[in-house]
């Protein structure tokens, strides 16, 4: 076992964002998260990473209680984690935060080979800045790129699909199709996309704070909405 | 020769001017209030000036692509140096100008550079003008630079400055004026760290006088501890013209950070912008390096690293 949440409670402003959540994730498992917004996915993302703290319950890596320790400590443990929103800075190009996941002196040859894999032209952005003069899609791409590096032992990604249009998106979901050739070990995604549940080894619903049903794709869309039309998942569900 | 460059002299040049070695093209060295090393070459001439301390610097005109070095570097606790360098670049010459000033304070007086700079850039003209700031010694004298760069434009003459301040000066006031005749371009990017009780204030003083007069001053900040720092900035549109001016500051601890923009338009063709942002660092900006292994000390530096690069 990889990963194991227990009993985990995270409240806020009198609402149950997350109410009592098990679950164990298994070494080297394909495990998608869906549900409609505001269901508590990012939140449960966050605190496996360390930048929300449960109220109670226990995050366990590997046998060892992970829950006290600070985000870059798990970091060093082997997790990693995509934004839902990727972060900007000022100054700080593609190539130095590229630098920063490898954790240690990549050439510019190996960030632009990381960034074909992304469908990133490599060539034209490695030396740019990871500003806001690029655009969501882009901004998506580098999450993606930073994290694949990183070669982390459980990777989490949140909404990876989001903010991006849908020409881009058929190349995206080439990438997590090819995931096995940038991610080696375990990865939650969480998504809305029946292409992407489709290649998870399970899927797991979250309803209102808590985890609702796990099954396969298949049986968590046709048990939710009776047919498979994934744009219609967020719509049956609220 | 008691004056020669040595170990302290060499380090305070390397920090302003990387330079290992005696740089390449013309130079003029100037170690506590006085020249050390001089070089000119066939299209620079390097004069000192008679009424008053400093050295009048002429570039002949269509020279291309050479560098001048004047590196001020002063060891010498409790030393007050003033001078005034002077620039005359020829029409069409293209030079990279390299100065700055480096002080190392061991002891308790304080030690000041102040220099005057004037570049005078007659038509065509191009100037990259590159200047570092710096200060180190144990001493609790004082470290204080305050320079003054006045920048004289004629038609067609373009000049980047690029200064920087990053460690170890204690006050520095830095003036900044520009007078610009028609299709010029004054370009200031300004990049200052203050520590401790450091105080630092900038003030630039832009005229756009010509038609097609353009500038781009860009400052950007990081003040910490106790530091406290003044941006203003000026800027005068009084033909049809272009001034876009921005500061950007991140603050840390009990620092604080003043920023007054002022731009005038005195005419209906002027198009002037002014960006000022000061804040912390943002709190996702430190979660996503953190994510990444480093830890929030690590990440921090990072970002401030990539904010002053
Ligand atoms: N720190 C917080 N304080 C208050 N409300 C929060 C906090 N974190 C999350 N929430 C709320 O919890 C709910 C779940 O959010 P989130 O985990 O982002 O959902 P999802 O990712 O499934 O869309 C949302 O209604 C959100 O506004
Ligand atoms: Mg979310």
């Amino acid at each position: 076992m990889l990963l194991q949440l227990k009993d985990i409670c995270f409240e806020r402003e009198n609402r149950k964002i997350l109410d009592n959540i098990n679950l164990d994730i298994d070494l080297g498992k394909f495990v998608a998260i869906t549900g409609p917004n505001g269901s508590g996915k990012s939140t449960l993302a966050k605190i496996i990473m360390g930048i929300e703290k449960p109220d109670s319950g226990k995050v366990i890596l590997n046998g060892k209680d992970i829950t006290k320790l600070p985000i870059d400590e798990r970091a060093k443990l082997g997790i990693s984690f995509a934004f839902q929103q990727p972060v900007k800075f000022k100054g700080i190009t593609i190539y130095d935060l590229l630098k920063m996941a490898a954790q240690k002196q990549i050439t510019k040859k190996e960030a632009c080979e990381t960034l074909s894999k992304v469908g990133l032209c490599a060539k034209e952005y490695v030396d740019r800045e990871v500003n806001g003069s690029l655009s969501g899609g882009e901004l998506k791409r580098i999450e993606i790129a930073t994290v694949a590096l990183r070669g982390a032992k459980l990777t989490i990604f949140d909404e990876p699909e989001a903010g991006i249009d849908l020409w881009s998106f058929n190349n995206l979901i080439q990438v997590f199709e090819n995931m096995s050739e940038i991610i080696k070990g375990t990865t939650i995604i969480i998504s809305h996309q029946e292409r992407i549940l489709n290649i998870a080894d399970e899927v797991i619903l979250m309803k209102a704070g808590k985890i609702q049903e796990i099954g396969t794709s298949k049986q968590i869309l046709e048990k939710t909405i009776g047919n498979t039309t994934c744009c219609k998942i967020n719509n049956a569900l609220k | 020769m008691e004056e020669k460059i040595n170990k302290i002299d060499k380090e305070l040049l390397g920090e302003i001017s990387n330079l290992e070695n005696i740089p390449k093209g013309a130079y003029n060295i100037r170690k506590n209030g006085k020249g050390i090393e001089r070089k000119v070459t066939e299209n620079i001439n390097i004069v000192t000036k008679t009424d008053k301390p400093g050295i009048d610097i002429y570039v002949k005109e269509n020279t291309k692509f050479e560098f001048i070095h004047i590196p001020v570097i002063i060891t010498e606790s409790g030393l007050k140096d003033l001078v005034y360098n002077d620039f005359h670049i020829g029409k069409n010459a293209n030079v990279i100008i390299v100065a700055g000033c480096g002080i190392h304070n061991d002891h308790h007086k304080d030690s000041e550079h102040d220099g005057i700079h004037r570049f005078y850039l007659e038509e065509g003209a191009k100037v990259r003008y590159i200047e570092k700031h710096y200060g180190e010694g144990s001493g609790d004298g004082k470290r204080i630079l305050n320079p003054v760069t006045e920048v004289y434009l004629k038609a067609g003459s373009s000049l980047e400055m690029e200064s920087s301040q990053i460690k170890g000066v204690d006050s520095t006031i830095r003036e900044t004026k520009g007078e610009l005749e028609e299709n010029t371009n004054f370009v200031v990017s300004e990049k200052i760290m203050t520590h401790g009780k450091q105080f630092a204030k900038t003030i630039f003083d832009v005229q756009l006088n010509g038609e097609n007069a353009s500038t781009h001053v860009t400052s950007r900040s990081v003040a910490t501890e106790d530091s406290e720092q003044f941006f203003v900035s000026k800027i005068y549109g009084n033909n049809k013209c272009f001034a876009h001016s921005e500061c950007d500051a991140i603050i840390k601890d009990n620092a604080k950070v003043t920023a007054t923009p002022e731009i005038t338009a005195n005419n209906v063709e002027a198009n002037l912008i002014h960006e000022a942002a000061i804040g912390k660092i943002a709190g996702e900006q430190l979660i996503k390096l953190m994510t990444l292994g480093l830890s929030e000390k690590e990440a921090e530096e990072e970002i401030i690293k990539g904010f002053l690069r």
